[in-house]
């Protein structure tokens, strides 16, 4: 005897226990109304879809630079708030950092907003440069590194081709051949070289520098100052340990965070600081709202149309709790069927909005697993205030 | 005996609405008997029966239904007791959205233990019995009012009940196929050895009755057939 039998023989037992299905038939046999419950429930699905991806996708386009560095640990100053206003920190502190035995490298950046002239239409737009000594490693693409070394030369940059268009059309004209030469605060610079980074939250485009050139950018930085300290440890070692170390053997005026650390400290400023979370969660909410209406309303006049024939089931003997079932099915029902629509029309939307807007936006399963929740609790509440009909059905009634 | 009423009396509305609907009533109906209650309207006839159909509380008196006495049951008992009755109403309360073998199979579904196919034969079987066997698949919207009346007595049968209760089964319906619809009740009844209990205004019916009974302001007569 196969060991699957009694399973076999539990799933015939179950599947000839079955009963009408009358909640699917209460829903299929009235198919204008189901087209309406569907439709609400996949408009709000969408409504979540788009709010919450917009949300997602800007904190994590707030990023795209942060995830680039090859570091294990970065030291900033405690007063930087975002990538928009970096603090400088003296440049000492990431040299003492290397006394640690666990640390393998260092590199000391140099990272401000700095104001790019577009060298076709003369326009002036700012721009995030990073400054950074050619021979240091600084980002995990290895390919940056050949690139780095015309940087040697002063004033010289690299370009970052997927910086918006606003910025002038730099990248073409520099793979026609052109000798692409612009401004920055004043300055004259040309441009060595591309790479592509991608454009973030707060920054609309990016360039690379040598610290040399970057300083001669920014005459009024401090000497010895820099606003980012990239330590890269050893293999195997425990960067925790090496944390509590660093902050233990360094003064207060910089701040040891992980690489995670550093971008959930760019994420929170975007979070909490400002009220991009606040209102595309307020907009995933509105579609929450604008969904439960609907399936309330669809459900609740469905079990008020069926009262008498829900009275009858009573008459003949079913219990409230089977009739019940029957709308929680019901509610079960629309959620699945109506999510199924929302996340292809998600799917669809997300790609629009990547090519329209570069933004990092994607399904995620995360995202895809809250917003079934969301739909479902809006289902099966709605379900359970529908119930409340039920009350009123009364077998003594119909006679 | 399918039902042993004593003394029940029942009123409605509270305080100065209050107002007495059955004064007392006593009434017995075997198995296998067919019993008709006739009367003018508003008389009380329907609360009694809804009372007999334990869909009701009853306020006061002694109701005995299937060896079940009602006079404070809970809930419940009255849910599993209302299982072993069978239901004819006026209107012929069919679900709308099912067919009418899902409709009869509605009432074969409370039988415990037995498979969907088991049960869906023998919805088709009712059908067929009341003479719907080509009807199978029709909805309530496509039958005639005679027809959904016999898929409602199917339904009603099809959970093998042990006592049938029917409200004016044939009030809808014109002379010719009230009178089908009567007898067709009176045999499937008498073969399944189950009491009937029927509400009539209508006089061509009484000749398939054992027993008559007249209900006037709450009092229960016995008629000469």
């Amino acid at each position: 005897m196969s060991p699957l039998q009694p399973l076999l023989r539990v799933l015939r037992s179950l599947w000839g226990g079955r009963g009408i299905p009358l909640a699917w038939l209460l829903l299929t046999r009235q198919p204008v109304r189901l087209a309406v419950a569907l439709a609400g429930i996949s408009f709000a699905g969408i409504l979540m879809f788009m709010q919450l991806g917009f949300r997602d996708g800007l904190f994590d386009a707030s990023v795209t630079i942060h995830r680039l560095f090859d570091t294990d640990l970065v030291l900033i100053s405690p007063r930087s708030s975002s990538s928009v206003s970096m603090a400088g920190f003296p440049r000492r502190r990431l040299v003492q950092a290397m006394a640690d035995p666990q640390v393998a490298g260092i590199t000391p950046v140099h990272w401000n907003l700095l104001l790019w002239r577009n060298p076709k239409n003369l326009s002036t737009r700012s721009i995030l440069a990073l400054g950074f000594e050619p021979t240091d490693p600084l980002f995990t693409d290895p390919s940056l590194a050949s690139k780095a070394t015309v940087l040697n030369q002063r004033g010289r940059v690299l370009f970052d081709q997927q910086s918006r268009a606003e910025f002038g059309p730099v990248a073409e004209w520099f793979k026609a051949g052109r000798t692409v030469e612009s401004e920055i605060s004043g300055m004259r610079v040309r441009v060595a070289g591309l790479v592509s980074l991608g454009t973030s939250f707060g920054a609309d485009g990016n360039l690379l520098t040598s610290s040399e050139t970057f300083l001669g950018l920014m005459p009024n930085t401090p000497p010895g100052s820099i606003e980012v300290g990239l330590i890269r440890l050893k293999p195997g070692s425990d960067p925790a340990a090496v944390i509590s170390r660093l902050k233990t053997s360094l003064p207060d005026d910089v701040t040891v965070l992980t690489k995670q650390g550093f971008i959930d400290f760019e994420q929170n400023y975007w979070r909490t600081s400002t009220s991009i979370g606040f209102i595309f969660t307020l907009g995933a909410g509105m579609g929450f709202v604008v969904g439960c209406v609907i399936v309330y309303q669809v459900l609740y006049s469905d079990v008020s149309d069926h009262l008498p024939e829900y009275a009858t089931l009573m008459a003949m003997g079913y219990p409230l709790l089977t009739l019940l079932g029957v709308v929680a099915r019901e509610g079960l029902l629309l959620a699945a069927f109506g999510y199924l629509p929302a996340y292809a029309a998600g799917q669809g939307l997300y790609a629009l909005v990547r090519s329209a807007t570069q933004l990092p936006v994607a399904m995620d399963t995360t995202r895809a697993v809250t917003v079934f929740t969301m739909i479902l609790v809006m289902c099966m509440g709605s379900a359970s205030l529908a119930m409340r009909r039920l009350a009123d059905a009364d077998p003594a009634e119909i006679f | 005996m399918a039902i042993a009423v004593q003394g029940l009396q029942h009123w409605f509305g509270t305080g100065t609405n209050r107002r007495q609907v059955l004064q007392g009533i006593d009434c017995r109906v075997a198995a296998g008997e067919v019993v008709l209650l006739t009367g003018p309207s508003g008389c009380g006839k329907t609360t009694f029966l809804t009372l007999v159909g334990a869909l009701r509380q009853v306020q006061q008196g002694s109701v005995q239904v299937l060896g079940e006495q009602l006079h404070g049951a809970q809930r419940g008992t009255r849910q599993q007791l209302r299982r072993r009755i069978g239901m004819i109403f006026q209107g012929h309360n069919l679900l709308r959205c099912l067919t009418a073998e899902q409709n009869v199979q509605m009432g074969s579904d409370l039988l415990p233990g037995l498979s969907y196919r088991a049960r869906r034969d023998q919805a088709r079987e009712w059908l067929r019995a009341v003479g719907l066997g080509d009807h199978l698949g029709h909805l309530p919207h496509d039958l005639s009012g005679g027809q959904k009346q016999r898929v409602a007595i199917a339904r009603a049968l099809a959970a093998k009940p042990q006592l049938l209760l029917a409200d004016e089964p044939t009030a809808a319906l014109d002379s010719q196929s009230g009178r089908e619809v009567v007898d067709l009740l009176k045999d499937l009844a008498l073969q399944q050895g189950c009491g009937v209990l029927m509400v009539t205004h209508d006089p061509r019916i009484l000749d398939i009755a054992d027993r008559l009974l007249q209900m006037e302001d709450g009092h229960l007569f016995a008629k000469p057939l």
